[in-house]
């Protein structure tokens, strides 16, 4: 068991991580989703020792580590610059970190052949990693990474420089590669979150060095905490609408209204945040509480468009499956699927959410 | 695409020239008996004069010289190769701390330390001369090869710091991280991952200090009395009323010898350790 007690980390008066507390079960992997600068990072090399603390403590099994130097922790960690030894052929690299475990000959050359093979280099061990490709010395990072069986794995976005079929195919690799590591604690950092849902068994949001929510992938993203989370965790991101609520009626920017839907019948008088995901926002033909607004701008991806549109009530996301033929500048009718919108205070609290009803 | 590959070949060719007509010059004139250079200028062994050996007897202690140039060859390797390599190793090490460590001391960063290595090179050896002067007077070591060398470590430090912080900022630091994670305590992560890939730094290092080191005239001049003489001293001595070209030319010759075949020996090295694929 990992545990991270009130960790701080501050330089030059730039907080990089705020009063973290959290506990990893081995045999699980944790994914810490955030934006850029959310204290990802910070986190994994505080955790490494490679960033020294101002406050808190690190037990690993019991044991404070806080103070323990990096080479002694037993963690291991692949970033996301594919980082090798330049000078050292595929193989040595591997090869290397196993120098330090007092393992027979034998043993160490075993296990070199296991994990290229785990990572499908076993045919390029005699190059440099600079004659391979980006995908292939990423794989000799993360197998040398792996090699060492370290009781702490982390990986910093390790995708994050690689083509997106490359990232899929990865992606499904890992599930496998990390699976059937019983006593290992593995923590997984990114900014997506379909990576995150993939491979966590319990995600940690971070903003600005905090955990805003720890929890499962399902449970963070149908109950986000508060609009942030909601943000992080929605691709696209979740549309957040100022709405006044009076007597039973949700009324819009634009002046519209809807009845308050059934989830969110206790709701009281008073001014909320209305967040709805991009697929419950749909086009819809003119008719009664059908608003319109401008497309600023289209995305289309592989098998959906999502629409960034400018209306009365604010600006919206919309995502439509299947490839259509919209352009920026053209007019969008749309209709709110209210019975599936989250609400949030003024403050940015989750007050309810579709399949909750409200707190 | 033709012209310009005519035109670098044609300036290659002329910087050539201009870089080995001196040496050439004095190869030939080692060669050339006293009369071939008193009595109008002569070029072409064989045909102009016939080559004879004076210059070389000469820096020998043959016919009749008072110089033999071999002790002092052998004071100026060891010297320069000395003082070379302690600095080689202290500033290596002083380098890698510079590169891989924040120091500060109110407004001193480790660009000042680095920039304060090297303005010990602004000032000019006579300012220096009189305080080592002293100093080796006071430490007994006058005179000395051991003074010269630590006098010869004073100025050769300062460039191989200089020289050496920037090949190791090129080192990412992530290499070093990435090694202790992997269970290497901080000297095994500077012997065994990061030495390695040094190998052109140091090259490049040692070249310049042993270039700098080998031709060094003034402290030599200045701080020994006649126990140690080194080659450049060595060679200006062979100088007399009426200027032994012959001498002279061939002292030049068998001066930078040594420093070609070690820049022979070394140049290898240059290429070794190419960062490439380190981090992407």
């Amino acid at each position: 068991m990992l545990e991270l007690k009130n960790l701080n980390v501050a330089l030059e008066g730039e907080t990089f991580i705020d009063d973290f507390s959290f506990v990893a079960e081995p045999g699980r992997i944790y994914v810490l989703i955030g934006r850029t600068g959310a204290g990802k990072t910070s986190l994994m090399r505080a955790i490494a020792g490679l960033l020294p603390l101002d406050s808190g403590s690190i037990y690993f099994r019991g044991n404070d580590i806080t103070h323990t130097p990096v080479w002694k922790r037993d963690a291991a960690m692949v970033y996301q610059q594919f980082i090798n030894y330049p000078n050292k052929s595929v193989r040595e690299n591997v090869e290397f970190p196993l120098r330090k475990l007092g393992l027979s000959v034998e043993e160490r050359a075993g296990r070199v052949d296991t994990y290229l093979d785990k990572v499908g280099l076993t045919e390029f061990q005699k190059r440099r990693p600079s004659q391979l490709s980006g995908g292939q010395q990423q794989r000799v990072a993360l197998a040398r990474s792996l090699a060492r069986e370290s009781s702490i794995l982390m990986l910093d976005e390790p995708l994050m420089n690689l083509d997106f079929k490359l990232r899929e195919q990865l992606r499904e690799e890992f599930l496998e590669l990390f699976s059937g590591k019983a006593d290992s604690v593995t923590i997984y950092a990114t900014t997506e979150i379909t990576e995150a849902m993939m491979l966590g068994y319990e995600l940690v949001v971070m903003h600005e060095g905090k955990a805003l929510q720890v929890g499962r992938p399902a449970e963070v993203f149908e109950r986000p905490k508060n609009t942030f989370v909601a943000q992080v965790v929605s691709d696209p991101p979740m549309t957040i609408l100022p709405v006044k609520v009076q007597g039973s009626s949700v009324i819009f920017g634009s002046g519209h209204s809807a009845d308050v839907p059934p989830h969110l019948g206790s709701l009281g008088e008073g001014s909320y945040d209305l967040g709805v995901r991009a697929i419950d926002i749909v086009p819809a033909s003119e008719g009664p509480g059908v608003e319109s607004g401008l497309i600023g701008f289209v995305e289309v991806s592989g098998s959906e468009t999502v629409l960034y549109v400018t209306s009365e009530s604010g600006d919206l996301v919309l995502q439509i499956e299947g490839i259509h033929d919209y352009s920026a500048g053209e007019r969008l009718s749309f209709h709110l699927r209210t019975d599936r919108c989250f609400v949030f205070d003024k403050g940015g609290a989750l007050l309810g959410a579709p399949g909750m009803g409200m707190k | 695409m033709i012209l310009k590959r005519i035109l670098i070949s044609f300036f290659v060719v002329l910087w050539s020239v201009f870089v080995m007509l001196p040496l050439l010059w004095a190869a030939v004139t080692s060669f050339k008996p006293p009369e071939a250079v008193n009595f109008g200028a002569t070029y072409i062994p064989f045909l102009q004069f016939s080559p004879e050996l004076t210059g070389w007897k000469n820096i020998f202690g043959g016919g009749g010289a008072t110089t033999n140039l071999v002790p002092p060859l052998f004071n100026s390797v060891v010297i320069t190769f000395g003082a070379a390599a302690i600095s080689l190793v202290l500033g290596t090490i002083t380098s890698y701390g510079l590169s891989r460590f924040r120091y500060k001391a109110g407004f001193i960063k480790n660009q000042d330390i680095v920039f304060f290595f090297i303005s010990q090179r602004i000032m000019p050896p006579i300012v220096l001369s009189f305080p080592f002067f002293l100093m080796l007077r006071n430490l007994g070591l006058l005179d000395t090869r051991s003074g010269l060398i630590l006098v010869s470590i004073a100025g050769l430090l300062p460039i191989v710091v200089w020289l050496m912080v920037d090949f190791f900022n090129g080192i990412p630091k992530e290499l070093d991280e990435m090694a202790m994670l992997e269970g290497y305590n901080p000297f095994e992560v500077f012997g065994r991952v990061i030495l390695p890939l040094m190998a052109p730094g140091l090259t490049v290092a040692g070249m310049f200090a042993v270039i700098f080191g080998w031709n060094d005239f003034f402290y030599p001049l200045v701080l020994t009395f006649g126990q140690v003489v080194t080659l450049p001293v060595a060679i200006v001595s062979l100088n007399a009323t009426v200027t032994p070209y012959w001498t002279l030319s061939a002292a030049a010759i068998f001066a930078i010898l040594p420093l070609i075949a070690f820049a022979f020996a070394i140049e290898r090295f240059l290429s070794k350790g190419s960062l490439s694929g380190a981090v992407r």
